[in-house]
């Protein structure tokens, strides 16, 4: 059974969410200048793109690699994303950092670090019209299949399907918090910036996860 | 988009660099391209005080670097918080080992990269305190005042700071008046045209020809109320509808009023609207002790017009009354 992935041949993962986020910049700013500044996209994309200038053909490993795309996010990116996606990035960096070898329930851990350091820093909440309302569904659903001894991959798929509910659930929402939350009733009919973002990253980190998953 | 640009995506960048040149007498670089600093910062002996936010309002934040004003202020993308990394910068470029005040505005982003930045400030042993501006009446009700938004007050709250920290105040007593300056000021805006960030190409909100809208923020965030444009008399009266109740400012009452442009209204429309606050105003027994009229805090090329007034006493008229010398501030 494919049970786990090795954190030292891993790293290119963060490759695959560098590229998932230049793929989609214009996108990304696009759903932004509804309701937002219109800028995610391009913050993302050169955040993303820094790190990954300072990671290619370095073979780093996978927590290396999240410390390194983490930290060039909140120190280069500012608003909010940067320190946002620079915590979860750092975070998982954290949880990981000491496996070789990591298993479908250190994949949990490393998911629920990121979440509680986003929780350090931020209020939102699911419903608030956030990237939470991608992240925490996604986490809980990949925390309730492993909890029903599903295995990695479909607990993966599991974390992706519910990232796409998530996402999706943003466009019937008011904004309460950040920018766009100042245009009260007429943020809604728009999917959320920041929750279409998280969704690319969390799915793109489920499709790599599986196609680098061994024995 | 008719704008004196270069790579719309270096527009800050270029401008910190012509700022620092125009201004050799007031302002010096860091190490960190997005933080600048007064030139004698840090200041031995003082308190250093900082901010930082978003660019596109000049001449705020960095045109209130200088004498008895801000020391080292953090630069941000357009309408975007500085990185976490440009407040700590900030913070290590104003400390003289008496500590930082860090005077910010109320958004999220700052919110976030200001806490990483403390976090990371105290792992080094630099002391910062934090005040958060949310002087902006129109950004939520009384009752949710935390989720005010920070906006042409935060020149008075650093003003206020800036000098307590010069007359020798240590870092609780700098962090406490700028407080009572922020607790005793409220603003409110009025837009009547959007702007575009350059990086952008288009404007991200729309205001129609012939209406204007009230309560509107610094970034465009959405008023109160869209109305039909009325005469400068009829808006300088509806925005102290709005403020004076708010704190509530009393007959009796001495107060700094600030009018700033949002950047593409004439300074003279300013002057008009000015005429009728201090007429109002005086009808209702408040005097003005000191009047700022001018482009102070800006949003780009946005037209409109925004009101902020601080309810004095003696502490905060002494320290409105010191001298200063910035790009956007000079009182001799």
């Amino acid at each position: 059974m494919m049970s786990h992935i090795d954190n030292s041949k891993s790293g290119s993962i963060v490759l695959d969410l560098i590229k998932v986020i230049q793929d989609n910049k214009e996108y990304l700013s696009e759903i932004d200048g509804a309701i937002g500044d219109g800028d995610h996209g391009i913050n993302m994309n050169k955040g993303f793109t820094i790190a990954g200038e300072n990671l290619a053909n370095t073979g780093a490993p996978l927590a290396t690699s999240f410390k390194l795309l983490g930290n060039v996010l909140i120190n280069e990116i500012g608003g909010s994303m940067g320190p946002l996606y620079g915590t979860l990035f750092r975070k998982m960096a954290v949880a990981i950092r000491e496996h070789d070898s990591i298993e479908a329930k250190d994949f949990l851990k490393m998911l629920q670090n990121a979440l509680s350091g986003i929780q350090q820093l931020s209020d939102a909440k699911v419903g608030d019209k956030t990237l939470m309302d991608t992240l925490v569904p996604a986490v809980q659903a990949f925390d309730t299949a492993l909890g029903n001894e599903k295995t990695f991959t479909e607990c993966l798929d599991s974390m992706s399907e519910a990232a796409e509910k998530g996402m999706r659930s943003t466009e019937d929402l008011v904004a309460k918090i950040g920018r766009a939350s100042r245009l009260g009733e007429r943020s809604r009919g728009v999917q959320d910036a920041g929750a279409t973002s998280c969704c690319l990253l969390l799915q793109t980190l489920a499709k790599s996860t599986k196609e680098r998953l061994s024995d | 988009m008719q704008r004196i640009i270069n790579h719309p995506d270096l527009v800050v960048e270029d401008m910190l660099e012509g700022f620092v040149k125009a201004h050799p007498d007031l302002i010096a670089k860091t190490d960190h391209a997005k933080v600048l600093k007064y030139k004698d910062c840090p200041v031995p002996e003082k308190v250093g005080v900082v901010t930082g936010g978003g660019s596109g309002h000049k001449p705020a934040f960095i045109g209130y670097l200088g004498k008895n004003m801000l020391d080292a202020v953090a630069a941000g993308e357009i309408f975007s918080s500085p990185s976490a990394q440009a407040f700590f910068d900030a913070f290590k470029a104003a400390d003289s080992g008496k500590g930082v005040a860090c005077l910010y505005g109320n958004y999220a982003g700052d919110n976030m990269n200001v806490k990483i930045a403390v976090m990371d400030a105290e792992d080094e042993g630099i002391e910062v305190k934090t005040v958060v501006a949310n002087d902006d009446v129109a950004s939520a009700p009384i009752h949710e005042k935390e989720k005010r938004r920070g906006v042409a007050g935060e020149i008075l709250m650093w003003k206020v700071g800036g000098a307590k920290a010069a007359l020798g105040g240590d870092l609780d007593e700098v962090v406490d008046a700028a407080q009572k300056a922020i607790d005793h000021t409220r603003s409110v805006g009025i837009g009547l045209s959007p702007c575009t960030i350059p990086s952008a190409g288009k404007p991200n909100f729309e205001i129609k020809e012939g209406t204007m809208e009230v309560g509107i923020g610094h970034h465009g965030e959405a008023g109160i109320k869209v109305e039909p444009l009325k005469s400068a008399n009829e808006m300088a009266a509806m925005c102290l509808d709005i403020i004076l109740p708010d704190l509530p400012f009393k007959k009796g009452d001495e107060v700094v009023a600030l009018v700033s442009g949002l950047g593409a209204t004439p300074v003279m429309e300013l002057y008009i609207f000015y005429n009728k606050v201090d007429e109002i105003l005086r009808e209702k027994g408040i005097s003005v002790f000191q009047p700022y009229v001018g482009n102070y805090f800006t949003s780009l090329e946005m037209k409109g017009v925004t009101l902020t007034l601080m309810k004095l006493d003696d502490e905060l008229k002494e320290l409105i009354s010191l001298n200063a010398n910035s790009v956007g501030l000079k009182q001799f």
